[in-house]
């Protein structure tokens, strides 16, 4: 591969799963603070409020994170990807543009307002601005995801005279069909990132035994939140958006199954090594024709395998992708499991009591972070070896004009940045869940 | 939209930048930081709006204009990150040593991060080595002189980074002046004072250079007379800030400082109009507002809800402001 190509690409997902880890929490806590405010306002409880306002500050800190880390992403669209920029700007500075303008400022200016201002407003003025935030944060989302979306399915262009593609219909590029389960899914991704943070927040006060109250409530609404969002992740998002790329990326789908020939009842493989050169899987455990059923509703129904296809149109990293894939399967039915538990012992009342639960709850929090990430490189390395889905390839997209040597350079830079930027993150954090939800802070800001 | 930027993260990155000098006391410190923290992440935003407009109205520009100018874009993202880790770690660092500590960052990234933007504007006054595929790189620096390859930074560049932070700093005083109270404003618009008359000579040595530079700003000025209101609104905002300033009138002299840089930039778009980055290659490779913008049809859509969504930003700043009016106090609400 052009040692060009490889920095620029690496440059790219370096800082965009960097990024991704600061939005998928504040979307995902922004509902749930919504929740929170509700539940303060109608039972008139300042319990409600201290922790609506303790999950702002956390949020804020994200939210920061997030606003810093995410410059560099637009940027990186004329910087290192200059070529693609002069070929889609015309269609997708549109959407990416109409986040800046609809969304951020929208989520940024009200954030302000409901982390500063609660004394100066009234208690339902209050609570609109967290509505407020929560609208910006999901819009934010569905701006940028149709512009994703756009990549892995393009609607809604025309070809120009230079070759360049330019918008030909603006509700074609908004009311995507792929654009609408891709953000469900992604949502409901960030919800569960939101819903675990906070249920394991819970628990780790109610094992230290301070905060009860606050942490009995984090427990509650994020293992509630968690087991309806879980669900939703499989069923109907998860679902909806693998027959999307089973209907308009078959190769995608067979190199995340890592099926090399294609078959009537194909098998779903639930763990095995993909054997690239050798075209098979080692030491696979398989539930025979779940594969066809799942895509086309039939157990005997053909799915196509990566033989009916161009070696040169497979994905480029079939390995990583069919890990990518997997790991994310797996660890979203894991979800289900614990969240369901969850409610379920919440019901009977006993899963204050249920220390081995809580312990659960507490160890379980990176996992959703990594499912999330994991299911971003599945749609990334997926549409390899397209940057546009049938336009554009991957290796036509870059800037020329930046050698390897300057993107190393910026890369390694970015690395050092990260690393900075990921120990302040976590000294906050930290900060913040040992001062507790109670607690006015002293400290100005 | 670029303008706003300037305007409303410029007096944050110039409170940033008298930081050192006027805030002596932590307490001070933490009070100047109080009067930019509900502020300066929104302002943030309008950087990255005007780069998204930017983006779907310009496609071509900013394809070429990002990639030439690759360096001191990434530059400037670590130092608009330094900014923030400065002043989140600033404040919520209990210990003197590491608060100094931060304190030098937050106001070294405020620094640099004010020539960065006036040594960039320098640049797309002077032109860049446009090829003929619309595509350049500028180097950081070659030889600081006006050669055909010339680097990011040259004595024009230079010179009006320059300008960029000694106008940056005046606007920041200004607005640390307005919030804060006591010694900390007067010590604030001292500073704003004592700078004017340099902000004046530098603002003069530019727009000098610039003529000899590229005689060629003159030209729309000689054919529409109208564009004259610019150097007359940059002349008057300074004669306000001259004239309003020593009286402890900051609240004007910061109107007069806004209108000085809208007025600065208003001046050097008017100049190069219908070009939008001049080559120093052969002037027919210039990009223009003509050959770099996207298709009608997603530029009729653009505007269209680019409007409505200007609208509704100015709305929810309006309202914001409005809210934190008045002087900063330490004492009082949470977070």
């Amino acid at each position: 591969m052009d040692s060009a190509l490889l920095v620029h690409r690496l440059h790219f997902a370096f800082t965009v799963t960097f990024h991704y880890l600061f939005p998928q929490l504040t979307m995902g806590l922004a509902p749930l603070i919504v929740v929170l405010k509700t539940l303060g306002l109608r039972r008139n409880n300042e319990t409600y409020n201290q922790a609506a306002r303790f999950w702002a500050r956390i949020f804020g800190i994200n939210f920061v994170l997030g606003v810093v880390t995410g410059i560099p992403m637009e940027f990186q669209f004329g910087t290192n990807w200059s070529h693609f920029s002069r070929f889609a700007g015309g269609v997708i500075g549109q959407t990416l543009a109409m986040e800046g303008m609809f969304a951020f400022f929208l989520e940024s200016a009200f954030l302000g307002l409901f982390l500063y201002g609660e004394k100066r407003l009234s208690p339902r003025a209050h609570w609109w601005s967290a509505v407020a935030v929560f609208l910006g944060s999901w819009l934010s989302g569905f701006f940028i995801i149709a512009t994703d979306a756009w990549m892995q399915h393009p609607v809604g262009y025309e070809r120009a005279a230079d070759g360049s593609v330019q918008l030909r219909s603006f509700w074609e590029l908004v009311l995507n069909p792929w654009a609408w389960w891709q953000y469900a899914h992604n949502m409901s991704g960030a919800a569960i990132t939101g819903a675990f943070v906070m249920a394991s927040v819970g628990a780790f006060y109610l094992l230290l035994g301070k905060y009860l109250e606050h942490g009995r409530i984090f427990v509650k609404v994020g293992v509630v939140a968690g087991c309806v969002f879980s669900i939703l992740q499989l069923f109907p998002t998860g679902d909806g958006q693998g027959r999307m790329i089973a209907h308009n990326q078959p190769v995608t789908l067979a190199a995340m199954e890592a099926l090399f020939a294609g078959r009537e009842g194909a098998p779903l493989v639930i763990i095995g090594q993909p054997n690239v050169d050798e075209r098979k899987i080692d030491n696979p455990l398989i539930v025979p024709k779940a594969l066809s059923f799942l895509t086309y509703r039939r157990w005997a129904a053909e799915v196509q395998g990566l033989d009916a296809f161009p070696p040169e149109r497979w994905p480029q990293n079939i390995a990583l992708l069919y890990y990518s894939y997997h790991i994310m399967v797996g660890l979203g039915t894991i979800f289900i499991a614990i969240m369901v538990v969850s409610v379920l012992l919440l019901w009977c009342g006993r899963l204050f009591g249920a220390r081995w639960m809580l312990w659960l709850l507490l160890l379980s929090m990176p996992f959703p972070y990594i499912a999330n990430t994991a299911g971003w490189m599945t749609a990334e390395l997926g549409r390899q070896p397209w940057l546009v889905y049938g336009l554009m390839l991957t290796k036509d997209g870059y800037s020329r004009t930046v050698s390897a040597g300057n993107g190393m350079f910026t890369l390694l830079g970015f690395m050092g940045m990260y690393t900075a930027l990921g120990i302040l993150f976590l000294f906050l954090m930290r900060r913040e869940i040992e001062h507790g939800p109670v607690a006015e802070r002293p400290a100005v800001h | 939209m670029l303008t706003a930027y300037v305007v409303l993260d410029g007096f944050d990155l110039g409170a940033g930048v008298i930081y050192l000098i006027v805030a002596k006391t932590s307490k001070e410190r933490r009070t100047v930081l109080r009067a930019i923290g509900p502020v300066w992440d929104g302002n943030e935003v309008w950087l990255l709006a005007a780069g998204g407009t930017l983006y779907f109205a310009f496609p071509q520009l900013y394809a070429s204009s990002f990639s030439g100018f690759y360096l001191p874009l990434m530059m400037v993202l670590w130092l608009l990150m330094l900014r923030a880790i400065g002043i989140e770690f600033r404040t919520h660092m209990e210990n003197p040593v590491w608060q100094g500590f931060f304190d030098v960052i937050f106001s070294v990234a405020s620094v640099l991060l004010a020539i960065f933007f006036g040594a960039a504007l320098g640049n797309v006054i002077r032109g860049v080595p446009l090829g003929q595929d619309g595509y350049f790189f500028e180097p950081l620096w070659t030889n600081f002189k006006l050669s055909p390859h010339p680097g990011i930074l040259d004595w024009y560049t230079v010179m009006a980074g320059g300008v960029a932070l000694v106008t940056l700093t005046v606007h920041g005083a200004l607005y640390v002046a307005i919030k804060t109270e006591d010694e900390l404003s007067q010590r604030a618009s001292a500073v704003a004072v004592m700078l004017w008359p340099v902000q004046f000579f530098l603002t003069g040595c530019s727009l000098v250079a610039t003529y000899f530079i590229r005689p060629h700003v003159m030209d729309n000025y000689r054919e529409h007379p109208f564009g004259l209101v610019v150097p007359v609104v940059v002349a008057g905002s300074l004669g306000v800030m001259i004239w309003a300033a020593p009286k402890g009138k900051e609240k004007l002299a910061f109107v007069g400082s806004s209108l000085y840089i809208a007025g600065m930039l208003a001046g050097a778009a008017f100049g190069l109009y219908p070009m939008v980055l001049p080559a120093r290659t052969d002037p027919a490779y210039s990009l223009t507002i003509y050959n770099t913008a996207a298709g009608h049809h997603g530029l009729v859509v653009g505007i269209t809800w680019w409007i409505l969504g200007v609208v509704l930003a100015l709305g929810y700043f309006f309202f914001i402001y409005r809210m934190f009016r008045g002087k900063v106090r330490l004492e009082g609400e949470g977070y």
